[in-house]
């Protein structure tokens, strides 16, 4: 993974509330064996049925923030609808909150995830709505920047440790190889293996 | 040594180790693989040359984008069959045992685990399948994950993973006849919403739950997700030890006798406390059905759809969008909606069960017309129970199309659609927007409503079309 310290740039506003993954990539495009190829289909249902969709909007063109409601990524756990985010583009989301598992896959992939206010997500989609909306995401400080003023954001210790250093999860576990070995040596397990049924 | 929750022993058992402000590394038992979501994690490691960590705790088989007709080994969809013929390879190269068209063992992922006897009480378990919380019903702890996830637990053994908040979940009082453990689960979606559970692992208490059998139970744990719960689980009992006792992958012996008193130890102890409780009655409950575009959007059967005025503010633009899309008005009745398809299957309830239900509804009687309805068994062993049962001469002679195991129309992957602008009646667990094929309509129901309804070609509930007295736990 690359090292990411800092993101910056334009907000696109999908004022959505649980907006879940099927919305995000249907099913009919999983059938793929790779991680690419996804990001032409991002929120295609919609994209078809809404012409005004902030997707289709040129305003909207090269955002890399996008900026929603509450649980967003709900649903299935398919991983594809963060490859298809960060492949059309999208660095970070900012929202009221996340599904679980979305939340876990996007760490894993270079996708920020910010969670904010109710409040100051209203403001933020005002601001976006009316004209062009430009942020700077300072992931070291945990800040978010516009014009002269600043709003903190939480960010998992261990998420921001990873984006900052640029290490993948993997590389981490494959480091502890050690502790692992010797603590499935001392596991107790029922399963009748070898025998292959 | 202060009381612990089942959850709680489960955790702690499996941390390997934790620093100081990082996840716990946590080690997972056995590993669950289909074919849509496993190739990009073979890919990973084969890029990195990393070898599989133990293959002999792995177990694959095709079931979400695979045809449920007859002559299914012909996939015609190109990008369904390189994924099938993926997983075919890389299991080999690997040495992972994978149940393939011809194996007899066939079937949705969560359906054939369990029927296996791989799923066991204590143990940690994932796939790359948001359904996994079902092997809860056995006291483990399973949890669906993304591919890089399963890249690290193929590589390594063990994930990354904060604890998790634990959650009761109580259910108060009997079923009353027609109303089944489906309409149980659908009533804590509604009750708490779709996000209601987040961030926690669900354990389920009650006396229903200790008198549902393991199709019951498993049920009622596949649904957790859909109200955002990372896993749901019950503590194990006879009812689980006699499951599983035979299966392939049970303990033999004296390994037995070990392991069932291993797990009598995990159950929670008497004054152990969870970060949440609640408690739902289901005294008087009746028949669930989904109205909506999400599974909480869930009301009884005899009740109306919403009046959006009435909602809660934060849900009404939501609800709107749903009844748009769903072509109902607020405030009308639900009770004979009228259904173009039905379908009974998937890894909610596409068990043995479930057939049997609808079998018993069916005998006799003729499916509407107007409706088309597939009945999909979850595995291949469902499928030969059902014929040994002549399930499968019921069906046809009601006019039911009785398929090949599979996912089928629960999403839509494969040939197996909804039409668009028509309106299906499910046992499946997801009405989301185009689940079932897109611009189609889905109302989630138990197996009985569904063939009920099929019968009638509009929503109604069982209880006309049950036989004699039959009293559910
Ligand atoms: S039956 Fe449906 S929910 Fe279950 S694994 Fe298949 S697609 Fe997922």
């Amino acid at each position: 993974m690359d090292k990411i310290t800092a993101i910056k740039g334009n907000v696109i506003p999908l004022k959505m509330n649980d907006v879940d993954t099927d919305l995000i990539i249907p099913a009919q495009y999983l059938t793929s064996v790779s991680t690419k190829g996804y990001g032409e289909h991002l929120f295609q249902r919609l994209k078809e049925s809404d012409k005004q969709f902030v997707f289709n909007q040129t305003a909207y063109q090269g955002a890399n923030i996008l900026l929603t409601g509450n649980n967003f990524g709900c649903g299935s756990s398919r991983e594809h609808a963060v490859w298809a985010l960060r492949e059309a583009g999208i660095q970070a989301i900012i929202g009221h909150s996340f599904a679980d598992i979305f939340a876990s896959n996007s760490a894993k992939n270079g996708l920020l995830l910010i969670t904010l206010s109710e409040g100051l997500i209203a403001d933020f989609f005002q601001q976006a709505s009316s004209s062009q909306l430009v942020l700077y995401i300072d992931v070291v400080e945990k800040k978010i920047r516009l014009e002269g003023t600043h709003y903190d954001f939480d960010m998992d210790p261990f998420v921001q440790y990873c984006f900052t250093n640029g290490l993948d999860e993997l590389d981490y576990l494959l480091s502890c190889k050690d502790d692992i070995g010797m603590f499935k040596q001392k596991q107790k397990s029922f399963l009748t293996l070898g025998e292959k049924p | 040594m202060s009381a612990k929750s089942i959850i709680d022993k489960i955790w702690q058992a499996h941390v390997v180790k934790q620093l100081q402000g990082h996840p716990a590394v946590f080690a997972i038992d056995f590993v669950l693989l289909h074919e849509v979501t496993s190739a990009q994690a073979f890919a990973t490691l084969k890029e990195r040359d990393i070898p599989l960590f133990s293959p002999e705790t792995c177990l694959a088989t095709i079931d979400h984008s695979i045809p449920t007709r007859k002559n299914r080994h012909e996939i015609f969809d190109l990008q369904a069959k390189n994924q099938v013929e993926t997983l075919r390879q890389n299991t080999r190269l690997a040495g992972i045992t994978f149940y393939d068209f011809e194996s007899q063992h066939q079937g949705i992922v969560h359906v054939v685990g369990p029927e296996m006897g791989a799923t066991q009480p204590g143990m940690t378990l994932v796939c790359g399948d948001s359904h996994t919380s079902t092997h809860g019903a056995f006291g483990a702890l399973a949890f669906g994950i993304g591919t890089s996830v399963l890249t690290h637990v193929l590589a390594t053994g063990c994930l990354l993973l904060q604890k998790p908040k634990t959650m009761k979940v109580h259910f108060k009082g009997r079923l009353s006849p027609g109303v089944y453990a489906k309409d149980a689960i659908m009533k804590l979606l509604a009750t708490i919403g779709i996000g209601g559970a987040t961030g926690h692992v669900i354990e389920y208490t009650g006396e229903i739950i200790r008198n549902m059998t393991m199709e019951e139970r498993m049920t009622v744990c596949n649904m957790s997700i859909e109200c955002g719960a990372r896993a749901g689980l019950i503590a194990p009992d006879e009812t689980t030890f006699n499951y599983l006792k035979n299966k392939p992958y049970a303990p033999v012996q004296d390994k037995w006798q070990n392991a069932v008193e291993h797990w009598k130890s995990l159950c929670s102890d008497d004054d152990c406390t969870y970060d949440r409780v609640i408690e739902i009655d289901v005294n008087n409950l009746v028949p669930m059905v989904s109205w909506g575009t999400n599974p909480g959007q869930t009301i009884g059967i005899d009740e109306t759809v919403p009046k959006i005025s009435q909602l809660p503010e934060n849900e009404q633009s939501m609800a709107r969008q749903a009844l748009d899309y769903i072509q109902l008005k607020e405030a009308q009745p639900i009770l004979g909606t009228p259904v173009e398809w039905a379908f009974i299957g998937s890894c909610t309830n596409g068990r043995i069960e479930d057939l049997r239900q609808a079998a018993s509804i069916l005998e006799g009687q003729q499916v509407h017309p107007q409706v088309t309805f597939y009945i999909v068994p979850g595995s291949e062993a469902v499928l030969a129970q059902a014929k040994k049962e002549g399930l499968d001469q019921i069906f046809e002679q009601a006019g039911a199309d009785f398929r090949m195991p599979g996912c089928s129309m629960c999403l839509g992957m494969n040939d197996d659609k909804v039409p668009a602008g028509e309106r299906c009646i499910s046992s499946t667990n997801r009405n989301f927007v185009g689940r079932q094929g897109s611009g189609s309509f889905t109302h989630l129901a138990s197996p009985a409503t569904v063939a009920a309804s099929a019968i009638a070609g509009k929503i109604v509930p069982p209880n006309e079309f049950i036989k004699g007295s039959q009293v559910h736990g």
